[in-house]
């Protein structure tokens, strides 16, 4: 057994929210850049190439890339020889405490928006820490901790979605729906966008493994071939809309649709479209 | 779309106002008010029980942002344009009452059109996701309304030369290929190039 202490991982998503909001990944601004490069409207470029130079200014000058520091959304895969431990200050915590403290701290320190509120319908009072996260948990082999965290804006959650297929939906019926959902998503969502689609499994799975297939590298297809040729259709289809950057038009929609999948029950066909902006900020760190 | 940006003073002028189109860049400079969902459902509210509002309307403009705290070193944080379409069911009563020109990202719906019509208003359109580069453009920024509400409070900013495109201009022109809050599949491809 390895031991990891609460305040260990706290300290690592304070610092992990910080870098979140400041650092686009690599693999992100690769993709502008190319989508810059290829870019056929003049305006559009114009568009990408400010993202860009907003991308860089947010990390030199520690300024946040959106004012909407998002809703955290932690991913935890620890090893299965990995033991928590609590520490002498804080001998009740269990993990949502930690991931509590952390983004707490996180986004206190970093100047970041705390944009939750603590309950949806009533009095909607702000929680004044950006807490709590949406924490996913899973056990993997080995003996180490990986934390990866997104701060997924609000504008884009808006324009998710998810519908029940018949079972005997073919692939274009599903591939023309979630084209659909890309196009109402707009200009409101803040195009270009990674779309991330979750296809089967439950009402609840389909929409997580959307959730998931947006930490997928953005030119990392799918493993199945069906799967990455039908990334690869939607992509295209998607980009054909015209809609563009900040749905202004122009020849870049999406810099990429990621799919993930569940075996499913035979009645159904769960499909879930997980909408996010062209600001795709997570990291990882491993302990 | 890509010929010379031009100059948006506020005040705003009628005359200003009523000569850009859709598509044209603009450049904003002067005083501007910031406004998002809670504090438009105060303005209405106030507006409806007939109280003074906190800010003055008229030939004003409304940027629709909720920034990052400044650092303390710093005048503000990030501060990129929300979703416009949000404040539809509130922006044309703050029409009538003498705003003129509205700024976010996104699509407005039928009634904010024919509204920016009919009292010769325009809504702008900022980069979305673009909150470090456009915070370069803004000098000042004071709470003057609603503090309890945190980054959702009304502050007045300062702005020199704030990059945005006229989105939907005063005659029912629109910039965008799709306006997908009325007419879903109804794609202009004149406008996408």
């Amino acid at each position: 057994m390895r031991y990891i202490t609460f305040d260990q991982i706290a300290r690592a998503i304070e610092s992990l929210a910080q870098r979140v909001a400041h650092e686009l990944p690599g693999d992100v601004i690769a993709a502008l850049e190319t989508a810059a490069d290829n870019e056929s409207s003049p305006p559009a470029k114009d568009i990408l190439n400010q993202l860009l130079e907003n991308s860089r200014l947010a990390r030199q000058e520690l300024i946040p890339l959106c004012q909407d520091t998002g809703l955290v959304v932690v991913f935890i895969e620890q090893g299965r020889e990995i033991c928590f431990e609590n520490n002498a200050d804080n001998p009740d915590w269990i993990l949502d405490d930690a991931v509590k403290a952390g983004v707490a701290a996180g986004y206190e320190k970093g100047y970041l928006r705390k944009s939750i509120v603590a309950e949806p319908l009533d009095k909607r009072r702000n929680t004044q820490t950006n807490t709590p996260a949406v924490i996913h948990h899973s056990f993997v082999i080995g003996d180490k901790l990986k934390i990866t965290l997104m701060a997924k804006g609000g504008g884009c959650e808006n324009k998710s979605r998810f519908k029940m297929f018949k079972p005997t939906a073919d692939k274009e019926q599903v591939i023309k729906w979630i084209v659909d959902v890309v196009e109402q998503a707009g200009a409101d969502a803040c195009p270009p966008f990674v779309v991330g689609i979750g296809l089967g499994g439950d009402f609840e799975l389909s929409c997580l493994l959307s959730k998931k297939a947006l930490l997928r590298k953005l030119n990392q297809p799918n493993s199945e071939k069906f799967y990455a040729d039908m990334e690869k259709e939607l992509l295209t289809k998607i980009n054909s809309l015209g809609l563009g950057p900040q749905g202004l038009g122009g020849d870049t929609t999406a810099l990429a649709a990621a799919i993930e999948t569940a075996p499913c029950h035979i009645a159904s066909l769960p499909v879930a479209v997980n909408i996010e902006c062209h600001s795709h900020r997570h990291h990882s760190v491993t302990i | 779309m890509n010929s010379p940006a031009i100059e948006l003073l506020t005040p705003l002028s009628q005359d200003v106002i009523g000569r850009i189109k859709a598509g044209d860049k603009v450049l904003i400079s002067g005083a501007i008010y910031t406004a998002r969902d809670m504090a438009h459902k105060r303005l209405c509210r106030a507006i409806s029980d007939g109280r003074d509002l906190p800010i003055e309307l008229e030939s004003g403009l409304i940027y629709y942002v909720g920034p990052t705290p400044a650092r303390p070193d710093k005048i503000i944080g990030a501060a990129g344009p929300t979703t416009s379409s949000r404040m539809d069911s509130f922006t044309p009563m703050l029409l009538e009452h003498g705003l003129r020109a509205t700024m976010g990202k996104g699509y407005r719906d039928k009634s904010v059109r024919g509204a920016l019509k009919h009292y010769g208003a325009v809504h702008l359109a900022a980069i979305g996701g673009a909150g470090a580069l456009l915070s370069k453009h803004i000098t000042a920024s004071e709470i003057i309304a609603y503090e309890d509400l945190g980054t959702e409070a009304i502050r007045k900013l300062t702005v020199i030369d704030f990059p945005a495109v006229v989105a939907y201009d005063s005659h029912g022109g629109s910039v965008y290929p799709y306006d997908m809050q009325d007419e879903p599949g109804n794609y202009n491809e004149d406008k996408a190039k």
